[in-house]
């Protein structure tokens, strides 16, 4: 009664969906490698060079791929589960436009280098979902507080980015607008591995918290019921939520939709009653892999940030959301 | 197994509700809190249940202050069918009575044998085992409510506490959902604490009541010695007589009419 087994099918199939993806994406390229010779590669056979190419060139930014997807899936289905709403996201408080802000005012004020843009990115996401939580409290946040605070400020920092933008130095305006499209291009092995400690820590965090997620979803006074501290529990998971959304955007800039499209597309392949964290990380990593595989392919040899591409896909997304509630 | 408030103030923000609240629940009873809206009967059991903290005074749960104790722990002693919770969208009968299963489960050892049978007991003492994998979306509000009744009984918790939990529904559910409470208290020795609106339902079924009004108990005790037609003028401002109820021998309230109906 417990186990079914339809969202352990789901999660499999898109699993090795994202994987026979990857395995597309290492060896698409100025470098055309056949699958078979990709997978040699991996293998440590072949040659030197097909080995350089995959694993030394290409293989960092299909698992950071991977890992920014998962962790997007996880955050928008966190946010999605403690908002009650199929458009909660990372977004709705606020934290890529903060981001932004502090991307802007680090290339403008400081520099513009890898490390210095993910700090401002950090700190001016961090500093807003911050701001957002502490004005959307009153004896506890609910759901729908925290979105409508997260769009008035989300609105007022957007018409301050686009002042930056228009004010500074084009050189600056120009970096940072390229970040602000969210890019997996020139990633390495030196984002890999920050990156995959900090989401695993972030993933033990979740599983550590057990099915509260799914009971918070229940509405305040039946999960306190059923003995979950309320208010703290909801804090942890909003923190984990942001560190979540923190990490991917500090890697890779602000890759919408992801986190909005994966919890529901997820929801509706397994049926699962409510929100589901793993189902939602697995569809979140195949959507950004197959999102940067296509960003990669599609004007090749130009390539697209990814950013475009969720942004694409998201509208499709949207468009099918609301012809799909319009018809209930 | 004993729950008390001690000289407690309740209220919400600055509103305060009540001061200096004492009660006992009786162990082992059916006891049911009535009185006018308003009167704080919700905002009492919302204390009991630790749901809101008293600004002063203390809940105690087995004689231990209630806000002291691990959440999950308070949990396994005392359930409440809360006014208003949500059902997921897509969760089956099974699957909503299952998560009453939360606080005695553990992160290693999530499902065991004896999680299974309370949730079969749950299911067939609220007549809803047939129901078990419908669509909780899809069910009528009795049906609906029963199922929430069922969640709660599968925490197997010997204190129950309910918030008003035959609102909404018609008179036959809120009938059956009465005499359920009973068997259970009866049969499993659950104390129960009810929320009602209803005085001829809460003299009938519960065996000890508790009148509030203005946010302070005024009465308390075996609804025969308690339902008078003075307490009720004095709490309700209804003018009123008191009768035998023909079926269960406890007190009806037939209230005063000055319109004077004509018959035929």
């Amino acid at each position: 009664m417990r186990f079914s087994v339809r969202p352990a099918l789901v999660c499999a199939v898109l699993v090795l969906a994202a994987l026979a993806v990857a395995v597309l994406a290492l060896g698409t390229g100025e470098f055309t490698l056949t699958p078979t010779e990709v997978v040699r590669a991996l293998a440590g056979e072949g040659t030197r060079a097909a080995r350089l190419v995959v694993v030394e060139w290409r293989l960092p930014r299909v698992l950071l791929a991977l890992l920014i997807g998962a962790a997007l899936g996880l955050a928008g289905a966190v946010f999605q589960a403690l908002t009650r709403n199929p458009l909660g996201s990372p977004d709705v408080i606020g934290f890529n436009t903060g981001a932004y802000t502090g991307v802007l005012v680090v290339t403008v004020f400081v520099g513009n280098g890898y490390y210095l843009v993910a700090a401002g990115a950090l700190i001016g996401g961090l500093g807003t979902a911050m701001v957002v939580y502490l004005l959307a409290f009153k004896r506890g946040v609910q759901g729908f507080r925290l979105i409508i605070v997260g769009i008035a400020i989300s609105a007022m920092l957007g018409s301050a980015n686009q002042w930056f933008i228009i004010k500074v130095d084009l050189q600056a305006a120009f970096a940072a607008a390229i970040w602000g499209q969210g890019s997996l291009n020139g990633l390495g092995w030196a984002q890999v591995t920050p990156v995959a400690v900090i989401v695993g820590v972030l993933c033990v965090a979740l599983i550590a918290y057990g099915p509260r997620l799914s009971l918070l979803e229940m509405g305040e006074d039946a999960a306190a019921a059923l003995g979950v501290r309320v208010e703290a529990t909801r804090l942890g998971y909003l923190v984990l939520g942001v560190a979540l959304t923190a990490v991917a955007t500090a890697a890779a800039g602000p890759i919408s939709f992801v986190a909005l499209a994966a919890p529901q597309l997820a929801q509706r392949l397994t049926r699962t009653p409510g929100i589901a964290l793993v189902p939602s990380a697995a569809m979140g990593a195949f959507l950004l892999m197959l999102s940067d595989w296509l960003a990669q392919r599609v004007f090749a040899p130009t390539q697209l940030p990814v950013g475009i591409v969720t942004v694409s896909v998201g509208g499709i997304y949207f468009v099918w959301l609301l012809v799909r509630q319009a018809r209930r | 197994m004993s729950l008390a408030a001690r000289d407690i103030t309740i209220g919400y923000d600055k509103k305060t509700i009540s001061e200096h609240l004492d009660l006992d629940v009786p162990e082992g009873r059916f006891t049911a809190i009535i009185g006018p809206n308003a009167c704080g009967k919700s905002t009492l059991l919302r204390a009991l249940s630790r749901l809101l903290k008293p600004s002063a005074g203390t809940v105690l749960l087995d004689g231990r202050d209630i806000h002291g104790r691990p959440a999950k722990e308070v949990a396994r002693r005392l359930g409440l069918l809360p006014q208003s919770s949500i059902a997921p969208d897509g969760i089956t009968v099974a699957e909503l009575v299952a998560r009453g299963r939360f606080p005695h489960q553990k992160l290693i050892r999530q499902w065991s044998a004896a999680d299974e049978a309370a949730v079969v007991a749950a299911l067939a003492a609220t007549g809803v085992t047939e129901l078990s994998g419908e669509l909780v979306d899809t069910l009528s509000g009795g049906q609906r409510q029963r199922v929430w009744v069922a969640m709660v009984l599968a925490q197997q918790t010997p204190i129950v506490l309910l918030d008003e939990p035959t609102t909404f529904l018609d008179i036959a559910h809120q009938i059956e959902l009465l005499e359920l409470c009973v068997r259970l208290n009866r049969e499993q020795d659950t104390t129960m604490v009810a929320v009602l609106h209803d005085l001829n339902q809460a003299a009938r079924y519960a065996d000890h009541l508790v009148v509030m009004k203005a946010g302070a108990i005024v009465a308390q005790g075996d609804p025969r010695a308690v339902m008078t037609a003075e307490l009720v003028a004095d709490v309700f401002g209804l003018g009123c007589r008191i009768i035998d109820d023909p079926e269960t021998h406890t007190p009806l309230v037939i209230p005063r009419s000055g319109v004077g109906l004509r018959v035929g």
